[in-house]
């Protein structure tokens, strides 16, 4: 393994995280403080708990997953799309590192983005609701997790893009209804029966619970299923770039 | 001389069946500088970006310091520089930072001071704060450079380095190779400019529709196929050639005061002194004399034409 090249792939992508820090940092607060005002304090006042947590509270886990899978996404297509369309990506390809090393460089460099953003959502989200964390390690193994899984997808993304369209094509037309309709705002229960089970084949559902039980101990779906279905998901992000690495697809001509 | 690089029958063909590389063979000797012409889509990019690992060769072999391109991948890069065709850089970061990630990125660890030595070699150290995307076209091409340099490689390729700028930066860049190859790098550059080749380069590589059509040594290339031309001018005009001087073959110019006479420089005899007698007992008498060799692009017209067949 070449550490080295992994570590200098890193710093370089953290660098353009810490060129604009304060958007980084700025953005995701803003948005969290809108998501409470509109859904916690508007629907809020509406829906006073859902079985047994505060509504604000419990929207808390979905929003943090919201922000965590999307930005993983950008960062890690970006990350990898950008040296594509400058064209500095011969360097990569002529560097002695292996495929491996470069996803660990440019996964890693996402999730750590992402995961920074996670916790500045929930540091902001404690200044309006109260949180409690029944099962810290779980919560943070589910986040580290969604943070790599779907960072892998997001270097997927990036590799299969030719523009900017495409780019944005996956996460909004694919992710952002899955997010949405995954239990991010509301409890599956509270749904018909027949949208319950539809909603099992919605891989995101498994994600947000069992985020929200390692909170509140409350999952719509085992606990077992769901991370059982993130590393499920992580192992086919997995597989995929070990294939486009082996076949060069989109990369080396 | 050790060969540092040695290609064996080369092979590139894409998926769309345009074949760039028809089996290109070539041993590069360390410390040499090696220029390869040929014109726009003759396989030069190719063959560059398959040694280095950009492209993924059809058939054939490349060792790099004994070390095979494919198997043996790390070692075989760890060797080798690369200074693209393009301005290819990351245009919000820093010159400092963008030289040190290609450092750490082909495994050696950060080396401030050596650092340095590349920025000042290449007059970058005064822009080292500054973001790329602030740097002149020129400064960017030395920039191109650093990074390159900055894993102290053994083996450089410059594809087309001087393409688009200006004369004093060229001279720059042919500085910069003379350094190089003073410390004992060996230099693989492509050019369109013939000059530069015949400037700096120790051997020449003439490529064209993927087949390398030879490799020569330069002065032994202009030798052998360089024809020479002298200029006898006359003190007057004369309507056409004496019959006393027609066995040399001569061209009068478009004034009638000049006869050109075209030699070998390798025969043994030029005929030089026959034909200036023979001109003096013609009873012409010579104002001055010049003599001209053909260069390096009209060798390299003549090969790709086909006429050295």
């Amino acid at each position: 393994m070449n550490w080295t090249a992994i570590a200098a792939i890193y710093r370089f992508e953290m660098a353009r995280f810490f060129r604009t820090l304060a958007q980084s940092f700025l953005s995701p607060v803003l948005s969290t403080s809108l998501y409470f005002v509109v859904f916690g304090t508007a629907i809020g006042s509406r829906i006073q708990q859902v079985e047994g947590v505060s509504y604000g509270a419990f929207i808390v886990p979905g929003l943090i997953m919201l922000s965590v899978v999307m930005l993983s996404i950008s960062n890690a297509s970006f990350g990898i799309y950008f040296p594509k369309f400058l064209g500095t990506i011969y360097e990569l390809l002529s560097a002695p590192v292996n495929f491996i090393e470069i996803v660990i460089g440019y996964v890693g460099a996402a999730a750590t983005k992402a995961l920074f953003v996670g916790l500045v959502i929930l540091v902001t989200a404690t200044f309006f609701v109260d949180i409690r964390i029944e099962h810290p390690f779980a919560m943070a193994a589910f986040l580290i997790l969604s943070c790599l899984s779907f960072s892998l997808l997001g270097f997927i993304i990036g590799i299969w893009a030719s523009n900017f369209e495409q780019m944005s094509l996956v996460p909004q037309l694919v992710v952002t209804p899955l997010i949405f309709l995954g239990g991010t705002f509301y409890s599956i229960s509270m749904l018909p029966p027949v949208w319950q089970t539809i909603s099992l084949f919605n891989p995101v559902v498994y994600l947000i619970s069992g985020f929200r039980w390692s909170f509140y101990g409350l999952s719509d779906v085992p606990i077992l299923l769901s991370l059982l279905a993130i590393l499920a998901f992580t192992g086919i992000c997995l597989a995929v770039i070990g294939w486009i690495f082996k076949t060069g697809w989109r990369i080396r001509s | 001389m050790t060969t540092i690089l040695s290609i064996k029958d080369l092979r590139k063909t894409y998926d769309d069946g345009f074949e760039a590389l028809k089996g290109v063979s070539l041993d590069i000797r360390q410390g040499e500088i090696l220029a390869l012409l040929g014109p726009n889509g003759a396989g030069k990019t190719t063959l560059i970006s398959t040694i280095c690992g950009i492209t993924t060769p059809t058939s054939g072999t490349v060792t790099v310091g004994g070390h095979d391109i494919q198997a043996d991948f790390r070692a075989a890069r760890r060797m080798i520089g690369l200074v693209p065709q393009e301005i290819a850089l990351e245009p919000f970061e820093k010159v400092w930072n963008t030289v040190r990630f290609s450092r750490g990125l082909f495994g050696l660890g950060h080396d401030s001071a050596r650092i340095e030595e590349i920025l000042r070699k290449l007059s970058l150290w005064d822009k080292r704060k500054n973001a790329i995307k602030e740097l002149s076209g020129g400064m960017k091409r030395r920039v191109l450079i650093a990074k390159a340099l900055a894993h102290e490689p053994r083996v450089l390729f410059l594809d087309e380095p001087t393409a688009g700028v200006d004369v004093e930066l060229r001279k720059d860049m042919w500085a910069i190779v003379d350094e190089l190859k003073a410390a004992g790098v060996t230099i693989i550059l492509t050019t369109h400019y013939i000059e530069e080749a015949e400037a700096i380069a120790d051997r020449v590589g003439v490529i064209d529709k993927g087949e390398l059509l030879l490799v020569q040594d330069k002065k032994t290339l202009m030798a052998q196929m360089g024809k020479k031309q002298i200029e006898v001018m006359l003190t007057c005009t004369i309507p056409s050639i004496p019959d006393s001087l027609a066995h040399h073959n001569l061209v009068l110019n478009g004034q009638g005061d000049a006869l050109i006479y075209t030699y070998d420089t390798n025969a043994e005899r030029t005929g030089i002194t026959t034909l200036l007698n023979d001109v003096a007992e013609a009873g012409l008498i010579l104002r001055d004399v010049q003599t001209r060799q053909s260069s390096l692009e009209e060798i390299f017209v003549t090969l790709v034409s086909g006429d050295a067949a």
